[in-house]
Order: structure tokens, then C-alpha cells, then sequence
């Protein structure tokens, strides 16, 4: 029996989710990828347009999409016309953000009914979206070092190699594992039966980052429905509780941290914990889907996550403990390695795979255990912020 | 519904044309100080969260989040962005705290529209890519086709657009924080360049520079910090249509509709009656009547009468844009609604509860946004 919980005065359920394909170079426009991710999720919760009464938007910098104030330009395709409508923006956490955002809206009374939306559409940076990622650098002092994502990502890697004693070929099996979770995804991008031998022989991007330790550039939307717990009871006979939310946001001054540990996310998750009255994150969350733009960073966050003790989370792995079938499935999804990693949408897919699998709709993706909470993350910014969703039937 | 939401402080530094001298940060760090100051707080222990108002394409940098929590006391806190105007950070800290989980938020909004070498090119960048950006040199061709359909649907005369200006020129030289106060004459501003027919230059906002914070609090910490503030008695916010070619130029529908949600949670029947002062829209001149007709402000007047009978001068029935507005502070880009927010908390602390019940606060997004914020604030 999940325990309730005591700090909120409305509680908050999802009742719908949708998820377009993950691709790079999709047709769609963002307005149009959008529109599909929200059409799903109102179908799926069996509600229109008109039931919605506020629309939040998650998506990540304007300059993908070459259109200033693109959260404005996006308004019709959110489902937000007519209607409170709001963008919220923490970079790369943005998707799981977006559902912090929708939860708020419903949580503080003002709302029954949110839709939450969160699309990106990287592939129309030319000749590649890293060149954005340039211009997210202190404009004086990391620009001129000729810095992209790739390369500050290299470092943080090193370090927590270094730090805890870490070998490639264990943080590789993280990419092995996700891939081929994601064979079972219908929205995959970059499914596929691969071996700790190819990530540790693929292409050197910037050491000790390799080609198969990163997630691709991606196109793509996800969408959830969010409503107060009259309606969540009125609409479905298996609502998902929104339990817990935590979020927090570290110094700009990158180099002034130690890089082996996310405090960021210790103090978001610690946040949501709190709020949904866990004591014992690695025994109380069944199963989770943590951010994995990167191999490393599903284990960095796990330990910032107190999923794992520091350095323990390699060890879990290789033990086979976060395998779908494992003690503490991570990523059943596919996660980013494997499903892709449209930003925001990627982070608000997240949010929907433990939506499924907590009202056990995953099919083939559904975790061996029985599940009752499940946890969401994402991460963003100058490795910065933690975001943090935790839901329970 | 859970506790009330007040504002227990507010913060801001002087607008100017210019800041050479301030990078945003520091901007940032003086309202912020002077918010938490006036608060009573310490923000290393005592804020829960922070929200912060900003677009990428304004500061120059992607992912402008990375760049706000350490001069804000907010480092390693929840901290946000909201992609928007200040008054939307007002609006989303009114709901953290409404949720219960929650006691003491800040909101943030600063503007360093002088950095910006070439701002109508950004202006552009905002609107539809293939069909209305070639066809758009700058926003203030659509505020000239915008002014021309107000003066014809709603019989608006050029002198009584002109007399705004004035007023509100006028009105900002009792304004410390404001860099545009002066005594123009309405002739000047009907004489001056025509930018768009029939806008001219002196219609048009100026750009400003500053900052502004404010720090919002539930009832348990309000009273804890033993502050008698003034509460947010109501919040709406609503966007239309991003096809700009779509909107009705006379009345907007997404103001009225915010209007709308702010008067009902407020419990407001009568506007006009019940609203005491406006802060309101006037990033161009003929939008500060408009405004008043789309929140159902004007009573019985017409948008002529509400000018030429003084109703909406400082010691009318009811005074609009007291302090200056945007056009005697400058245009503040996204911290416009927070200035706004700013300049009606001064006008409620210096005329206390038993002058004034309630005054309106409202802020929208500029073209081709179709967004409208309204906050309403008393004792």
C-alpha cells in the first residue's frame, strides 16, 4: 500500500500520455510533431481540447528552431489558444520540468485539467546542433576555448572515472543495456544489439567520450494529461499519482564544482523524497528513468539519485540489478541512448515510461517486478540541474 | 482554496537608456538585495524558490537559465525560468505557493535591451518564418496598422492618443526609478516622425535597462516575518492565436479573457468600480486606452472621454500608469510586468489600505506574442 502523501492539498494524477517518433530530420514541423504528441494524450485519456483548462510547454533553446520566443510561436500547436498558457525552461531538464510545471498548476488549486506538452527539433541546426551548444558558454571567460557540450562532458566523465575508479568497459554495458531495451520501443531511434567491444571501438569524439557512449540529435514530442484527483477518479480507473517533485539549480561557475558527484540532483531528489515521504530511495523506487544523454551520466545520476552509493552504480550494472528484470530496472525504456533525445520530449517520455509502466501498459518493456514507484529525472543546463518526478498507483 | 499569497518585498534598480557601467548580473544582484531587504529575508535560508523571467534571443546567450542563481542567493535551490514576461514568474510563484509545498518565492525579470546591437533584427526573429518574416521589417509596422484599426472601429481621436504620451511622460517625473519623465506637449507628440502611419516616435516606449525583484510569501510566513503587505487577490493569463494575421486589433480577446479569470478569482463584478488604479500596457501609446477598453475598465466612457474628462489622470476616478508606465520608465522588455508590479506596490504602500482597495496589474508579450498577464493586488 503506497503511503500518501502529506505535504500536498490537491493531489495530482496523470491520466493519458502520448509520444511521437523519435527521429532525426522528421517531415514534421515542431508545431506539427507537437499537436501529434498532444492529440495522443488527450485520446489516451479520453478527453478533447475543450476538457483542457491550461497548457504548460516544455522545449528547449530557440535557437534549434531559429525562432525567437519559440514557447509564443508554439501556442496553436500546444493546444494553448484561448487558453492559460505557459513555457517553462531549465535546459536540458525541461521535459521532466514541464510535468513539475503541469503538477503546480493542478496542485495549487487553480486547475482541474492540464495538458503538458514538450517538443524539440534539433535537426534543422546546420550543419549540426553542437554549434548551438557553443553559444549556451560565459560569453568572456569559456567561448573563446572553443567549448561545446561534447567537450565539458568529457571532463565530468574523466572525473568520475578517475574519482571512484571506474573502467570503460563498465560504463559501456550502460549503453549495451539501453539499446537493446529500446529494440522493444515502437518510438526508437537508435534501437540496436550491441557489445561493450563497439562502444569501446567506436569513434573517439573527445576523450573519454565515445560515438556509442552518446545519445543522437533527435526530432520528436511527447505530451501527458495531467487533472486533479475528482476528475483523475471521474476519468480512469488507473490514475498515476504525481507523489513527489524536487528540482534544484547549481552555480554557473562549472569549474568551481567537483564534478564525480551531482549535488544538483542530490538536493532535487532529496526534495521529491521528502515530498513523497521516502526514507530509502534504493528499497521504495521500483523502478526508474533516469537521464542518460550519456552512458556515465545514467550512473552518475543513479548515485545523485541515492539509487546507489557513490561509485556502486557500475557495480549494479554489471550485477545485472538494473536490467529490466533486475532488483531496480533503469531505463526500461531504451532511455536516450536508445530511444533518442529530442531534449525536452525526451525528458517528458521519461515521465510517460513510468507512466506505462506503472499501470503496467509497457508490453514488452514492462519490468519483471510489480511496480508502484517509479521515478523520472532529467538533467540540463552547464551540468546544472536536477529535475525530479516521482509517481505511485 | 490554501493560504493567501502576498508580496512581502519588492526591489529594483534605476531604469536607464544605458547601463554601461552594470553587467546583468549586477543589475540582478541590486534588486535582488533591495528585494530581500525589504522582505526581512535571508535568501540563503529562507527562500524556497526562485523564478526568473527570460528569452535566449534577448540576452545573447543559449540556455540563459545557466547564468541566474548565484547573483540571486539561489544556488543549489529550485530555481526556474519562466519564458516570459516577469508578471507570468508572478503568477507561477502564486501557484507554488498556493500548492501548499511552498512558503517564500522570488521573482526576477531584468532587461539590458542596450546590449542588444541590433534589436528590431531580434524582433524579427520571433515571427513566422516563412510567410510573415519577410513581410515584417520591424514590430512597429503592426502597431501603426494596430493604432489605425483602434482610431476607426473604436472612433479613437489622435489628440487623445497624444495626451497619453503626455501624461504619462508627466507622470514619471515623480518617479525616481524612471528615465523618460518630462513635460511634452500632445503637438510634439502628433508632430514628431511618423514611424508607421499613424504611429510616430514619440508614441513609441524607449528602451530601458533594469531590474526588478519581488518576493511573494503564504500566510503563515508573512504573518511569521511580521509584514503587513498587501495580497494577490487575483491572477489570469491567456494567449491567443501566434497567426498574428488572426487577432482582432481593436479588442484583444486574450487580454479580456485574463482579465476575465483575475476579476472572478478576485470576485470582482464591476471593474471599474472595484479597481482602484491600473498598471497597465503601454509599450505604445494607443495601447494604454486599448487596454483599458479589453479589461472593461472604461465604465460608460468612451476611450476620448476617458482622457479628455481626466479619468485616467493621477487624481482621476481612476488613475492609470500613475508612475510613468513604459512610456516615462522605459520599455523594460521582459521586466515590464515586474516594473509595473514594482511601481503599483509603491502606490499602495504610500496610499495605504484605506485609499485604495485594489489595483490591476497587467502585462503582455509584444508581437508577435499573443499573450496577456493580469494580477491584481489590495489589502
Amino acid at each position: 500500500m503506497a503511503r500518501m502523501n502529506i505535504n500536498f492539498k490537491n493531489r495530482v494524477a496523470v491520466i493519458g500520455a502520448g509520444l511521437t517518433l523519435f527521429r532525426r530530420r522528421m517531415y514534421e514541423t515542431t508545431r506539427e510533431l507537437a499537436w501529434e504528441a498532444a492529440k495522443q494524450a488527450l485520446d489516451n485519456a479520453g478527453l478533447t481540447l475543450r476538457d483542457i483548462d491550461a497548457v504548460v510547454l516544455g522545449t528547449a533553446p530557440d535557437a534549434f528552431d531559429g525562432i525567437h520566443m519559440q514557447g509564443e510561436h508554439m501556442t496553436d500547436a500546444a493546444g494553448g489558444y484561448m487558453k492559460p498558457y505557459t513555457r517553462v525552461f531549465v535546459g536540458g531538464g525541461t521535459g521532466v520540468f514541464a510535468a513539475i510545471a503541469g503538477w503546480w498548476h493542478v496542485a495549487s488549486g487553480l486547475f482541474d485539467r492540464v495538458l503538458v506538452v514538450a517538443e524539440e527539433k534539433m535537426s534543422t541546426v546546420r550543419p549540426h546542433p553542437q554549434y548551438v551548444f557553443h553559444h549556451i558558454f560565459d560569453p568572456i571567460m569559456d567561448k573563446p576555448l572553443g567549448v561545446n557540450l561534447i567537450w565539458i562532458f568529457a571532463l565530468e566523465m574523466a572525473r568520475y572515472m578517475y574519482k571512484y575508479n571506474i573502467k570503460k568497459e563498465d560504463i559501456a554495458l550502460v549503453s549495451v543495456k539501453n539499446k537493446r531495451n529500446a529494440l522493444d520501443h515502437p518510438a526508437a531511434q537508435v534501437a540496436a544489439k550491441i557489445t561493450v567491444e563497439d562502444v569501446l571501438n567506436s569513434e573517439v569524439l573527445v576523450w573519454p567520450v565515445q560515438r556509442l557512449d552518446i545519445s543522437p540529435v533527435s526530432d520528436g514530442a511527447a505530451a501527458i494529461v495531467l487533472t486533479n484527483e475528482e476528475y483523475a477518479k471521474q476519468y480512469t480507473d488507473t490514475p498515476v499519482w504525481i507523489e513527489g517533485v524536487g528540482w534544484s539549480l547549481d552555480t554557473t561557475y562549472w569549474t568551481n564544482r567537483d564534478l564525480a558527484f551531482p549535488k544538483y540532483l542530490y538536493y532535487a531528489g532529496k526534495m521529491a523524497y521528502k515530498m513523497a515521504g521516502i526514507d530509502n530511495p534504493r528499497k521504495e523506487i521500483d523502478v526508474a528513468e533516469v537521464y542518460d544523454p550519456f552512458d556515465y551520466k545514467e550512473l552518475h545520476h543513479m548515485e545523485g539519485l541515492q539509487l546507489a552509493r557513490k561509485g556502486e552504480a557500475p557495480i549494479l550494472t554489471r550485477e545485472g540489478v538494473t536490467e529490466r528484470d533486475g532488483d531496480l530496472p533503469i531505463n526500461p525504456s531504451g532511455g536516450l541512448l536508445g530511444v533518442g533525445n529530442p531534449i525536452a520530449a525526451a525528458g517528458l517520455m521519461k515521465v510517460a515510461e513510468i507512466f506505462w509502466q506503472l499501470r503496467k501498459e509497457a508490453g514488452k518493456r514492462q519490468v519483471a517486478k510489480d511496480p508502484v514507484t517509479g521515478l523520472a529525472q532529467a538533467w540540463g543546463d552547464l551540468m546544472q540541474i536536477g529535475t525530479v518526478v516521482i509517481m505511485r498507483v | 482554496m490554501p493560504s493567501d499569497v502576498y508580496i512581502i518585498g519588492v526591489g529594483s534598480t534605476r531604469f536607464s537608456p544605458s547601463t554601461p557601467e552594470l553587467s546583468f548580473k549586477e543589475l540582478m544582484f541590486e534588486a535582488a538585495v533591495k528585494a530581500y531587504n525589504d522582505a526581512g529575508i535571508d535568501a540563503r535560508r529562507d527562500l524556497d524558490a526562485i523564478v526568473s523571467a527570460s528569452e535566449d534571443y534577448w540576452e545573447g546567450i543559449s540556455i540563459f537559465d545557466e547564468y541566474i542563481p548565484d547573483q540571486l542567493g539561489g544556488v543549489l535551490k529550485p530555481v526556474f525560468t519562466v519564458s516570459g514576461d516577469g508578471l507570468w514568474g508572478v503568477i507561477h510563484a502564486y501557484m507554488l505557493i498556493k500548492t501548499g509545498a511552498f512558503n517564500i518565492v522570488a521573482v526576477e525579470a531584468h532587461s539590458k535591451a542596450s546590449d542588444i546591437v541590433d534589436i528590431n533584427s531580434i524582433w524579427r526573429m520571433a515571427f513566422d518564418p516563412y510567410v510573415i518574416r519577410p513581410l515584417i521589417d520591424n514590430p512597429h509596422v503592426l502597431a501603426g496598422l494596430e493604432m489605425n484599426i483602434l482610431m476607426e472601429n473604436l472612433d479613437v481621436d489622435r489628440d487623445a492618443i497624444s495626451l497619453v504620451v503626455s501624461k504619462n511622460r508627466a507622470n514619471a517625473l515623480n518617479n525616481p526609478i524612471a528615465p523618460y519623465g518630462s513635460d511634452v506637449d500632445p503637438d510634439m507628440v502628433s508632430e514628431s516622425r511618423v514611424v508607421s502611419y499613424p504611429l510616430r516616435e514619440l508614441d513609441i516606449s524607449s528602451y530601458s535597462d533594469g531590474a526588478v525583484v519581488a518576493v511573494l510569501a503564504g500566510e503563515t510566513a508573512a504573518r511569521d516575518l511580521g509584514i503587513d503587505a498587501p495580497k494577490v487577490k487575483g491572477v489570469g493569463w491567456v494567449s491567443g492565436s501566434s497567426y498574428i494575421e488572426e487577432w482582432d486589433y481593436a479588442s484583444p480577446e486574450f487580454v479580456w479573457r485574463a482579465a476575465q479569470m483575475a476579476y472572478s478569482q478576485a470576485g470582482i463584478d464591476d471593474p471599474y468600480d472595484s479597481i482602484d488604479v491600473a498598471f497597465i500596457d503601454d509599450r505604445y501609446s494607443f495601447r494604454e486606452l486599448q487596454s483599458i477598453y479589453a479589461l472593461g475598465l472604461n465604465d460608460g466612457y468612451s476611450l476620448n472621454e476617458l482622457i479628455y474628462n481626466g479619468v485616467i489622470y493621477p487624481d482621476g476616478d481612476l488613475p492609470v500608469n500613475p508612475f510613468g508606465g513604459y512610456l516615462g520608465c522605459g520599455y523594460p522588455l521582459l521586466a515590464g510586468g515586474l516594473l509595473k508590479l514594482y511601481n503599483a506596490m509603491m502606490y499602495l504602500r504610500s496610499a495605504g489600505p484605506d485609499t485604495v482597495e485594489s489595483a490591476l496589474v497587467m502585462a503582455r508579450m509584444e508581437y508577435p506574442s499573443p499573450s496577456a498577464a493580469v494580477v491584481i493586488l489590495g489589502w
